[in-house]
């Protein structure tokens, strides 16, 4: 069976377990280095991406993470996570050395909480499949350099890009965990993770 | 379930796991920011001082939380006063993430607490027992916390009321419709939420644990007993070094269950907010008696 780890350190980490699970995988906490030995692939969940980062330096994940992904270990980044990921954030390039998706992104972007939205659309690489997407004090990706750009969606008659893949990296700016069923979960299950 | 409600109940999920410490200024919403704080509180006096100073305590100046707003990027929080929802109304005008309505301001109302049904924004209240709890959610509420008692660096009232909790969730839990109607009646819980927590077996919004935490064990005992983050009035700028004990506070609740790092973060905080024996309080002075 395939062992997803899900950075455990703050936000939503049991709900990204309870949908790898139900999408008919193994779910793994992951705090310290050695937790990175044991998984297929890894969730950078929701939360707070300047209190991860904070984690992830005192408990000297940072670098070894960042290796594993360059190495490509298949990761997905939820909202906080998709913050992780990017080369530049609000304008500056990020400082991680897991800023390695080719994208501009900027936090908060869409405002404070009364600015949380859900939107309806079809997914393509879901079969088209309806899906409820939820933005919760969301970043927004202003600009797509390298990598394929997966979906888009349009809010106050703008045109957003929510979800884009680099390589063995899968970023969405909402929040699949929070929502019912785990097709998203399931989709990055099957086609991010090599079977041996 | 109402878009919006839903959408307030989920921002708590993203800060579960963490810390919300309380700020008085931008400076010190700063440091809690970079203590790895998920959101922080702005008032104008920590719970400590108003408990020393006495006075009515309202909602803060304005200018003090759009001040607070621009200086960080995580959540801003706000306290209003029990009942109070022309203070909420505000609140939410500013546009602040989320609104405490607190006993640990000054009551506006002895009898009722803010309709908060009719608001777009979310509200976090505090509670003593599962009841409580049901009360304010039933009210609106996307987010709990436990009283505990504010401003004692104590944490025995805020154990206390995580128990009370939990034990009420293991009380109604084996319970048959029928008697779920009588623990309904009997506590004053409104019946087809209590029917709801004996299903699942938790509250149907994150739950945070507040009042007297002071030092980083303290923030793991309520993770252990539960809570699925705490919020630090006045345990981290009443410190002697609130920069330190911010993160040695944050780094506990996220690995709350692992003794070696407890002990790693525990060292050299130098002292910790000089605490309040809970019997030393008169009774009318004790804050977690405030709403019902």
């Amino acid at each position: 069976m395939k062992t997803v780890g899900v950075l455990a350190f703050q936000g939503s980490v049991i709900e990204h377990k309870k949908k790898i699970n139900e999408a008919g995988a193994d779910a793994r906490e992951v705090r310290h280095p050695e937790d990175l030995n044991a998984i297929d692939a890894i969730i950078l969940p929701g939360g707070e991406s300047t209190c991860i980062t904070r984690m992830l330096n005192e408990f000297q994940l940072m670098e070894p993470l960042a290796q594993k992904i360059q190495q490509g270990l298949p990761v997905w980044g939820t909202c906080a996570g998709a913050i992780l990921l990017s080369r530049n954030v609000d304008g500056q390039p990020n400082p991680l050395p897991l800023g390695i998706v080719d994208i501009d992104i900027e936090r908060n972007s869409y405002g404070s909480q009364l600015d949380s939205f859900q939107y309806q659309t079809p997914v393509s690489f879901l079969d088209n499949r309806q899906v409820n997407l939820i933005f919760i004090r969301a970043p927004r990706i202003h600009s797509v350099h390298t990598c394929e750009n997966l979906l888009n969606i349009e809010w106050k008659q703008q045109q957003e890009i929510v979800a884009v893949k680099q390589n063995n990296i899968f970023i969405t700016t909402f929040h699949p965990e929070l929502d019912s069923g785990c097709t998203f979960h399931r989709y990055f299950i099957d086609n991010y993770i090599k079977t041996p | 379930m109402e878009n919006r409600e839903q959408l307030n109940r989920n921002l708590a999920q993203m800060l579960k796991g963490g810390v919300i410490m309380d700020v008085v200024n931008a400076e010190q919403a700063k440091i809690a920011e970079d203590a790895g704080a998920v959101a922080v509180m702005a008032l104008e006096r920590v719970p400590a001082d108003i408990r020393k100073q006495g006075g009515v305590a309202r909602m803060s100046d304005p200018s003090l939380i759009i001040e607070i707003k621009e200086a960080v990027s995580i959540p801003v929080m706000a306290k209003a006063r029990i009942g109070h929802f022309v203070e909420a109304q505000i609140l939410e005008a500013l546009k602040i993430d989320y609104i405490d309505e607190s006993e640990v301001l000054t009551p506006a109302d002895e009898k009722h607490h803010i309709n908060k049904k009719v608001f777009s924004i979310p509200f976090v209240c505090g509670a003593t027992n599962l009841a409580e709890a049901l009360r304010r959610i039933a009210e609106g509420a996307a987010m709990i916390r436990t009283k505990g008692e504010a401003g004692t660096g104590n944490v025995v009232e805020a154990v206390r009321h995580m128990r009370a909790i939990r034990e009420g969730i293991k009380t109604i839990s084996g319970m048959e419709p029928q008697e779920i109607m009588v623990w309904a009646k009997e506590n004053g819980a409104p019946y087809e939420l209590t029917c709801e927590v004996a299903k699942n077996g938790k509250l149907p919004v994150v739950n945070f644990s507040a009042g007297g935490i002071a030092t980083p064990a303290d923030a793991a005992l309520m993770m252990q007993l539960g809570a699925e983050g705490v919020f630090v009035g006045s345990g981290i700028f009443k410190s002697e070094n609130p920069q330190k004990t911010g993160e040695a506070i944050v780094k506990a609740t996220s690995d709350y269950k692992n003794p070696q790092v407890l002990a790693e973060v525990s060292r050299n905080l130098g002292n910790a907010m000089s605490g309040l024996e809970i019997a030393q309080i008169p009774e009318d002075q004790k804050l977690a008696k405030r709403g019902w």
